[in-house]
């Protein structure tokens, strides 16, 4: 059949394009999906899935380093990164043929393939799919999704060149351990990686241009997050850029340039985490009247494009670059398509951010900052791991729970969580937002004895001078 | 052109229901309003009430079916001048995403049948597994008791302002007043504020033989603090003039000749001639306020429609450019969707003028309280054959007396004596109303 009609067909079966599909199909809409390289997108193939299996490995690594503190010993620990990579490559495996097995079950017609649109003649998208044995298949349907997601950004002076300057993508199946890296860029991913080859015992050295790292939190965090890195020998330089690479030998020069002065470091990788860019290229989105800005696709609350009919979705059309952000506004688009009624735009000051690190962080809503700037009288409250009784039986002291409420209302505002597991308690704090509470609602959940989660409660407590153990 | 009638939702989660019994024969007319059929959920028994009037043709679906799927057709209704033979056997579709996506149309281009086939069965509206133990349309927060449903935050907020949370309608799950809700109300000018402590409050209600205390839901205090408002803040005055519909009557039969996909009411009718006449005397598309007087740039006609225990007013938006079968089409929908308890708070508030009709239930005429803040309301009594003197002999012709009521704070006598005018000259003469 070279010619087929959907009510909707989906280009790119990333963490946005195929929950979007499988919706689509639970609300009893035809649906096909294209995907030119893997099912789960940059998320389960490059990017959340793998990089986690390779953190939990140097997390592995990390308290192999302190197995006396535990009552352990052990001798000869070595570690073989290509089998670390290898069952991050495994992960991804299983996880991505998990997703074919998902969109079968669903019905979801999958093809893998380039997809992209032809001039628009009827009120039909024709959408050309050239398949991985030069095939064509052509498809119609009223309806189009961009969801093809974006990939790493470079600068001026730097491109990544797939051997010693690196981009996630290389980064996440080095062949051997390097000596010494450079990570240029300091949000999520830079830090991420830096965290995982730190703790496999490489020298690590954070290049960031704003004046702190993870310059997308809260400041607090940002300082206490600079001054764990630090501490377990990660070197950092804030306010700072990379001037220069000059290949030397085995090794890179590069010229790092700050404030007050300008120096050089010599180190085997280059690591580039700078930011993504979509992939707006070969849809043929010239033959529409989709609107691009900074190569990011322009669209209205409900994801619609000024082409009626397409929609785009995820980190084709802007921050937060998250999965989970792309799997809500592709369930949004799909239900405003299929016409459900009382469906909400997005509420993008309730998406969580996570940052995998060791520490890890986590955080929602409103910094310190964006609070104060927006008006709002507040009441933050602090509390220190150093406080919570888990933590110390399970010796992860490094951390704190820190929460913004608004003084009059007692309106969450926001939360921000640095140290062991924060990634699974935030959340609770998003759910808290979601239903609207007030810190009267947080202060009368019981929260188990003992866990990490108690900090919770007792930052709430903090905020109100209520707190018990600190 | 026959008419379905179809199994109503009575919530929005309802996907099938009941039909208990018929309150109507084959051959019974059938007026708008009156009360046709009783279905039932696991939740609670409903009244179907006609959209249209005609004479029940056909019962598709009899007394004691269970599971019949919203929006199946259950009864054919026979319009004026037909009789069986017009009912076709398979020129019906019971579809409901169809419906669904008729009243979406807005959300997508035009005209996409595909998405209409049913794949799975399955009606496309939202998830089945909410847990409310009330099946309440988002209109009314709370139809049953008291309690009415807010999140903690817009709670307290309402608190803090001294806001009655009864008062407000709530755009949140199942009818929830949320924080955005009340940043509205907070936004507005006309907030409902609660009685200041020291005022008396009512004694208790005690329990007695003599009557039964039906507490009143969110819907009654609506109706009863803002026309009491109304009534106590708007110098009422009231004009009449009464309308020979013979043409008019004749124009819509015609109309519905030649019309597809709707029936065109005498109400339809009137809802464009009040826009047109309104666009010849824009001052009466106008509201009060003590620094200026709001003349409004777009008519937006509320249209009084009876639902259980109460009304509501949904709002037919920028009438002035729409024809009368897009009109006729609005109203069929918001209509239904009022019964239904399932209108978005955006199509009952606003509105600059308003338009009641009791003619269904034989009021020969009556003056309309009006909806504050609009400057007007007109209120159309029934259509009756009565006696009139023409070219100096008695003959009889069809009058419709219709008596306009404003605000003569923003409408003067003459202002509104002008818009009678001239909505009476379009009403008796309806080929004006293409001028």
């Amino acid at each position: 059949m070279t010619n087929t009609k959907y009510d909707l067909v989906i280009i790119g079966a990333g963490p946005g394009g195929y929950v979007a599909a499988i919706r689509a199909s639970q609300l009893g809409l035809k649906v096909a999906i294209v995907e030119r390289e893997s099912l789960g997108g940059v998320c389960l193939n490059w990017g959340c899935i793998p990089t986690k299996a390779l953190l939990k490995s140097s997390e592995v690594g990390h308290i192999l380093d302190n197995l006396d503190a535990f009552g352990f010993s052990a001798e000869n620990i070595t570690f073989d990164i290509k089998k670390i990579v290898d069952r991050s490559r495994k992960v991804a495996k299983q996880l991505s043929s998990g997703v074919s097995h998902l969109l079968k079950k669903n019905k979801v017609f999958t093809i893998m393939g380039t997809a992209s649109l032809k001039k628009k003649t009827g009120d039909e998208f024709d959408i050309e799919v050239i398949q991985e044995n030069k095939k064509h298949i052509n498809l119609k349907s009223r309806n189009v999704i961009l969801a093809t997601g974006a990939r790493a950004k470079a600068l001026p002076n730097i491109e990544p060149d797939g051997k010693d300057i690196w981009t996630y993508k290389e980064a996440m199946v080095p062949n051997h351990l390097p000596k010494s890296i450079l990570v240029i860029g300091s949000g999520a991913i830079g830090i991420e990686f830096a965290s995982f080859y730190n703790d496999l015992g490489v020298d690590i050295t954070v290049v960031e241009l704003q004046d702190r790292i993870l310059p997308a939190e809260d400041a607090d965090i940002s300082s206490f997050a600079r001054k764990a890195f630090e501490k377990q020998g990660i070197k950092i330089k804030t306010s700072s850029t990379v001037k220069s690479l000059k290949s030397k030998g085995k090794n890179i020069r590069v010229q790092i340039d700050s404030v007050s002065m300008s120096e050089e470091v010599l180190v085997e990788k280059v690591i580039l985490a700078v930011g993504i860019t979509g992939n707006i290229e070969k849809l043929g989105l010239e033959n529409t009247a989709v609107e691009i800005s900074n190569g990011q696709v322009t669209v209205d609350e409900w994801g619609a494009t000024r082409e009626p009919g397409l929609y785009a979705i995820g980190d084709l059309v802007g921050a937060p670059w998250l999965a989970h952000k792309a799997s809500h506004e592709g369930v949004i688009c799909v239900e405003r398509i299929a016409g459900v009624e009382h469906v909400h735009p997005l509420d993008t000051s309730n998406i969580p951010g996570c940052t995998y690190s060791r520490p890890q962080i986590a955080s929602v809503g409103m910094t310190q900052k964006a609070a104060e700037d927006a008006g709002h009288k507040i009441r933050v409250g602090n509390f220190p791991f150093i406080g919570n009784g888990k933590a110390i039986a399970l010796g992860e002291m490094e951390g704190f729970v820190k929460t913004i409420f608004d003084a009059g209302t007692g309106e969450l505002l926001g939360a921000h969580m640095i140290g062991a597991e924060v990634t699974e308690m935030i959340h609770g704090y998003t759910v808290a937002r979601t239903l609207e509470t007030t810190e009267h609602e947080l202060l009368n959940t019981v929260f188990p004895h003992p866990t990490l989660s108690e900090m919770m409660h007792e930052s709430v407590l903090d905020a109100f001078d209520r707190a018990i153990h600190i | 052109m026959p008419i379905e009638i179809l199994m109503p939702a009575l919530s929005p989660t309802m996907t099938e229901g009941n039909l208990v019994a018929w309150l109507k024969a084959e051959g019974d007319t059938i007026l708008p309003g009156e009360v046709i059929a009783e279905i039932e959920t696991d939740k609670a028994t409903m009244e179907v009430e006609a959209v249209d009037e005609g004479v029940l043709g056909k019962i598709l679906v009899s007394a004691g079916t269970e599971g019949v799927s919203v929006n199946a057709a259950i009864a054919i209704l026979l319009e004026e001048g037909e009789d069986k033979s017009s009912i076709k056997d398979n020129a019906y579709r019971s579809d409901p995403i169809e419906i669904q996506n008729t009243q979406n149309s807005e959300q997508k281009s035009d005209g996409q049948p595909d998405i209409n086939e049913p794949k799975t069965g399955k009606v496309v509206s939202e998830n089945t597994k909410v847990p409310s133990g009330k099946m309440q349309s988002p209109l009314i927060a709370n139809q049953d008791d008291v309690r009415v449903a807010a999140s903690p935050l817009a709670r307290r907020m309402a608190e803090h302002a001294g806001l009655d949370l009864a008062k407000i309608s709530g755009s949140g799950p199942n009818g929830r007043i949320i924080k955005a809700d009340i940043d509205q109300v907070l936004s507005q000018d006309n907030a409902l504020k609660l009685p200041p402590v020291s005022t008396v409050t009512s004694p208790s209600i005690e329990p007695s033989a003599q009557y039964d205390a039906i507490p009143n839901n969110s819907m009654r205090k609506v109706i009863a603090s803002r026309l009491t408002e109304s009534k106590q803040v708007a110098p009422h005055f009231y004009m009449t003039v009464d309308c020979n519909v013979d043409a008019l009557k004749q124009v819509r039969m015609e109309l519905n000749e030649k019309v597809e996909g709707t029936k065109i009411s005498i109400n339809d009718l009137i809802i464009r001639a009040s826009a047109i006449a309104l666009k010849q005397v824009p001052e009466a598309n106008a509201s009060w306020t003590e620094e200026a007087t709001l003349v409004y740039k777009t008519i937006d006609i509320s249209v009084a429609v009876a639902i259980e225990g109460g009304l509501i007013t949904p709002i037919i938006r920028d009438v002035g450019a729409k024809g009368v079968k897009e009109i006729s089409v609005k109203m069929k929908d918001l209509a239904n969707r009022a019964r239904e308890g399932k209108l978005m708070p955006e199509e009952y508030q606003g509105g600059t003028f308003s338009i009641s009709n009791l003619g269904m239930y034989g009021v020969k005429e009556f003056s309309a309280v009006i909806n504050p803040p609009q400057g007007a309301i007109l209120a159309i009594g029934a259509a009756e054959v009565r006696t009139i003197i023409k070219d100096g002999a008695v003959v009889a012709a069809t009058l419709m007396s219709c008596t306009l009521s404003v605000d003569h704070r923003v409408v003067d006598g003459a202002v509104g004596a002008r818009f009678l005018s001239a909505f009476k000259r379009l009403i008796e003469d309806p080929l004006t109303m293409l001028l």
